[in-house]
């Protein structure tokens, strides 16, 4: 399947979901290089290694939206401007988080002043400075981050996920 | 760094996986949910599994095709293992499919010996043996609470044996349970110094409303969809009947209703309303704390003074004289007709602008939003919503009844969009024989206690220790109390039963206090407790409740108890069958006769035993085939294959809940009249900051369980106070900082979280906390009917510590939402 064929069908899921819009800045969704599929059954998914951006394209407090493990899967990429534990790096500020809210579904918006990502369903709210933690609201979990790892050339991979992604029993997608 | 379970898969339910009727048992709401059940070894796929969906797919938004990891568990059904999912149920009118942050994850707060969830939960039954508890048979333990029972009550008198107990339905209530205790206690008994889980005396938490002919739960939740204005009362249901509000609340909004909120604290429900209906449609009344009887009186007098009431209503269905209930110790307030409440609580708009804080412009926009007739001269619907703010606030009895007493007068009882109606905390499931010996008012059993009263103490769910008032006093007393007791035991270690007995008689007759404790796990109280005896919850059992708008409902059970725990009416039966084997064997033949009738096998037994007997047409089988929508109380009877119930009280104007035999709705003539309880406004004037206490969103209902649950006490691993940011810096207090609360009667912890909408010098505590009772701040003061005012507290604060590890490294973020 070709990347762009997942895009469309990602925006009809979300439309479908009456979701509209999708977090932060305007900039392109980044696709991972290959389709992610699990194959067999293990404790922790083998997840796909995908490269989101160059730590030269980010700018403090402006969340890129990318697509991990895969299109259909939206989040942002973010600078944060201060350190923060789990943040990677030179500055060690850089996440990354999902941004469907795990209580519904709903995409989240991010809120700059206080690096917030805010649900337009329900009014959860999570805290981009604290690993996703919900700030207050109905969801279960806190918001799924995604673990980063930056290499030599500053290009910013993807590697997994620490908690499961609303619509999915699976956040590598099994056929 | 926020704790993350790190799990990135779940098993998927197969087609054909069984299917269990499920209403979350935490909060009043009782959301519909679906418990899932089958085989460990076994799984749906992708393209064959229980929802019909290719879950090869990204699902969409608000899809019932996904569960999140805290809706799965692995729990034991008939002895083997199985995979668990209790998901909410799109087709439960009461929730649509949402679920809350409470209730979606009641899967994970089971017990697994699988996963390792709910550790604590008790299996066995424990007496305290060789210094310590022990575990033991049902046998052993029910045979030594009976012979130490037995020996301090007779048939005449049995006002030695104290009794904690619940009343509510959900959780481990409900009808079984409620019928199991209350059969043993006011029926094979009539104990009179008992109490009630969360409130020191036994006694309705509404009096007045009752006494004023109104049941509190007379509407329909979808009452709120169809009004023009939503009035709450001291209640924050964006946190604490979360699907009420979302499902309802905010329909009603959408369709263009107006929502006045009463309340000292801007609550997430006030910025919520706002969110949804906009800021020009929502108006917050922050009232000065504890002027809700002046703010209800001053919107009575206005808007009667406008003319903007039910004439009609008021002629046909409302009391017509002067006095129809005098006031006495029995009843805090006169009660009586339209115009005689008028004259006793006349305010005008300037006392009613001072007692409150409020403007006068502010209180005339909110009676215009209450009671204004439209352009075109029709009435406005108005429905009215209240709870703990005013229930465990200031001047219980005038508070409610004045609320009521603006419903009433403008005909919002028994009308589409309309009701006045408290929110409510736990679901109901109230079955019992009559309280009435128990008097009005109720003893006063937790300062009896303190005074050195009763000699055994039989204790169902309730936790003293955390939720109740002046618990720092009560705490040393009861610890130094059963103290003598377990010091007893121990001096008599390898005694014979009925050298123990002797001795533990001995101790209690000196002054100790022998302490049977029924939980479903280890409670603060319990600690001080001599018998240990584990119940079960819903869903470990079959139970029966109804929720806030009387939609009865059965909770199937889909697994196994853990351990040996039982229901609370089958172990209510193994107490009145061990006494009457004990009374028996001692000659009291007579008494041992009253403890007949408990052969139940199941707690369906129990059921039909108890409510069946008051409501023949209602039974397992039926209310089973009613799935998670049930059936509004009462129940009417039974055609079509179905149970017939009543959408909605009084709609023939005929008001009931008094036992007037004319059916005539009372006004409360409760005039204003500042501080009611002792103690408040001393306290007041020599402690600084305001500790207005209350519920949180995530562990509201459900924090004896979420102690043990990592994801909850991972946001708040200390309960917090919310504290204005200038007070915090005038204070040298930093976000997260561990702070004292301090006045004359105790103290507590807490820590601090910044707040910048909370009002200089006026505190948001949360209560009910394991880890820092606020209850031990609460002085003793009560209305006259025994009602505790938790909300009126002051203390100083200081600060104790540095933020711990664990506090440092949460969220201190605004809750308001921004979009």
């Amino acid at each position: 399947m070709k990347c762009n064929r997942l895009v469309d069908v990602g925006r009809r899921q979300f439309l479908r979901g009456g979701v509209l819009g999708v977090a932060g800045a305007a900039a392109a969704t980044v696709l991972p290089a290959g389709q992610a599929q699990a194959q067999t059954a293990r404790a922790m998914l083998d997840y796909p290694s995908t490269k989101l951006a160059n730590i030269a394209d980010l700018k403090v407090n402006e969340p890129m939206d990318i697509g991990y493990p895969d299109a259909e899967s939206p989040g942002i990429l973010l600078k944060l401007g201060t350190a923060v534990e789990g943040g990677v790096g030179p500055d060690g500020d850089i996440v990354a988080y999902s941004v469907l809210c795990p209580h519904k579904g709903f995409v989240m918006s991010y809120h700059g002043a206080d690096k917030t990502l805010n649900c337009p369903g329900h009014f959860s709210r999570f805290d981009c400075e604290k690993g996703g933690q919900q700030v207050w609201g109905h969801a279960t979990q806190n918001l799924p981050q995604f673990t980063l790892r930056v290499d030599d050339k500053g290009d910013i991979h993807a590697e997994g996920a620490d908690e499961l992604i609303y619509g999915r029993l699976s956040n590598v997608l099994q056929g | 760094m926020a704790y993350k379970r790190n799990i990135d898969r779940l098993p998927i339910i197969p087609a054909g996986a069984k299917e269990h009727n499920v209403t979350c048992h935490y909060c009043i709401v009782g959301c519909g949910y679906k418990a899932y059940t089958w085989p460990l070894k076994t799984q749906g796929t992708t393209d064959s599994n229980w929802s019909g969906e290719d879950l090869s797919k990204q699902q969409g938004a608000e899809t019932a095709a996904w569960y999140s990891p805290s809706m799965y568990n692995v729990v034991k059904q008939n002895g083997k293992d199985v995979h668990l999912v209790i998901k909410p149920d799109v087709d439960c009118e009461v929730n649509s499919g949402l679920g809350s942050i409470r209730g979606a994850r009641m899967a994970e707060n089971r017990r697994s010996d699988i996963t390792g969830t709910q550790q604590q939960r008790l299996t066995d039954p424990l007496v305290w043996r060789y210094g310590t508890w022990q575990p033991t048979s049902w046998d052993d333990a029910l045979d030594l609470v009976a012979r130490v029972t037995a020996r301090v009550i007779d048939k005449d008198n049995e006002n030695d044996l104290y009794v904690s107990m619940f009343d509510h339905g959900g959780s481990a209530g409900g009808y079984e349970n409620t019928w199991g205790t209350g059969k043993l206690y006011f029926g094979s008994m009539k104990v009179k110094h008992c109490r009630i889980h969360n409130r020191p005396a036994y006694m309705s938490e509404v009096h007045s409303s009752r006494d004023m002919g109104v049941d509190e739960l007379n509407y329909n939740y979808a009452d709120y969809e169809v009004t023009d204005t939503i009035f709450l009362v001291g209640t924050n249901p964006m946190e604490c009947q979360t699907n009420l509000f979302l499902n309802h609340m905010v329909k009603g909004m959408q369709n263009g209703a107006k929502v006045v909120i009463s309340d000292p604290r801007r609550t997430v429900t006030v910025d919520s309303c706002e969110q949804v209906a906009g800021a020009e449609n929502v108006l917050h009344l922050a009232i000065k704390p504890g002027s809700d009887v002046a703010l209800h009186n001053t919107l009575f007098t206005y808007i009667a003074d406008q003319g903007w009431v039910d004439a009609d209503f008021i002629a046909k269905s409302t009391f017509q004289g002067d006095v129809a209930v005098p006031a006495d110790s029995a009843y805090p307030a006169s009660l009586g007709s339209f115009e005689a409440a008028r004259a006793a609580c006349k305010m005008s708009l300037a006392d009613g602008a001072a007692a409150t804080g409020l403007t006068e412009a502010q209180i005339i926009q909110a009676a215009e939003w209450i009671a204004k007739p439209k352009e075109d001269g029709s009435r406005r619907k108005c429905v009215t919503g209240y709870e703990k703010g005013i229930i465990w606030g200031n001047d219980n009895y005038r508070a409610i009844g004045s609320l009521l007493n603006i419903a009433l007068a403008t005909g919002n009882v028994g009308r589409e969009g309309g009701g006045c109606c408290r929110l409510g905390g736990h679901q109901e499931g109230y079955y019992r024989p009559s309280d009435a010996h128990v008097g009005r008012p109720a003893p006063y059993i937790d300062q009896l206690i303190i005074a050195g009263g009763g000699k055994v103490h039989h204790i169902w769910a309730n936790d003293h220790y955390k939720t109740t008032l002046n618990a720092a006093e009560f705490k040393r007393v009861y610890n130094r109390r059963s103290n003598m007791v377990k010091e007893a035991m121990d001096a008599r270690a390898g005694a014979t039963r009925e050298e123990l007995v002797d001795a533990i008689v001995a101790a209690i007759n000196a002054g100790g206090i022998f302490s049977v404790n029924v939980d479903i796990i280890h409670s603060q109280i319990g600690q001080a407790a001599h018998v240990i005896l584990p119940a079960v919850e819903a869903g470990e059992m079959n139970l029966t409740s109804m929720n806030g708008e009387r939609r009865l409902r059965l909770t199937e059970k889909y697994m196994d108890a853990p351990g040996s725990a039982k229901p609370d009416c089958l172990i209510a039966a193994g107490i009145a069958q061990a006494l009457e084997r004990v009374l028996r064997e001692e000659g009291r033949d007579a008494y041992a006769d009253q403890f007949k009738g408990y052969d139940w096998k199941t707690e369906e037994d129990a059921f039909m035993d108890g409510y069946n007997k008051g409501n023949p047409e209602v039974t397992y089988e039926r209310l089973r085939a009613m799935g998670t929508n049930g059936v509004l109380e009462p129940v009417k009877g039974f055609a079509d294959g179905k149970l017939v119930g009543t959408n909605r009280l009084y709609e023939d104007g005929v008001f009931t809940r008094h036992g007037r035999e004319d059916g005539k709705a009372l006004f409360c003539m409760g005039e204003w009249r500042g501080w009611q309880a002792a103690g408040k406004a001393q306290q007041q004037a020599n402690h600084r900051f305001f500790i207005n206490n209350g519920r949180a969103n995530m562990n509201w209902q459900n924090w004896f369980l979420d102690q043990g649950n990592e994801f909850v006490m991972d946001r708040f691993p200390v309960p917090f106070i919310q504290i204005n940011p200038e007070d915090m810096a005038e204070l040298g207090i930093k976000a997260g900082d561990m702070v004292e609360v301090y006045n004359d009667v105790g103290a507590t912890q807490a820590l601090a979280y910044p707040e910048p909408t909370a009002k200089r010098n006026e505190t948001f505590m949360v209560f009910g906390a394991p880890n820092g009772a606020q209850g031990n701040i609460v002085n003793a003061g009560v209305n006259e009917l025994i009602l505790p005012n938790y909300k009126a507290t002051w203390a100083n604060i200081r600060k104790i510590s540095d933020a711990t590890p664990a506090s440092a490294a949460v969220s201190y973020k605004s809750w308001e939402v921004e979009l």
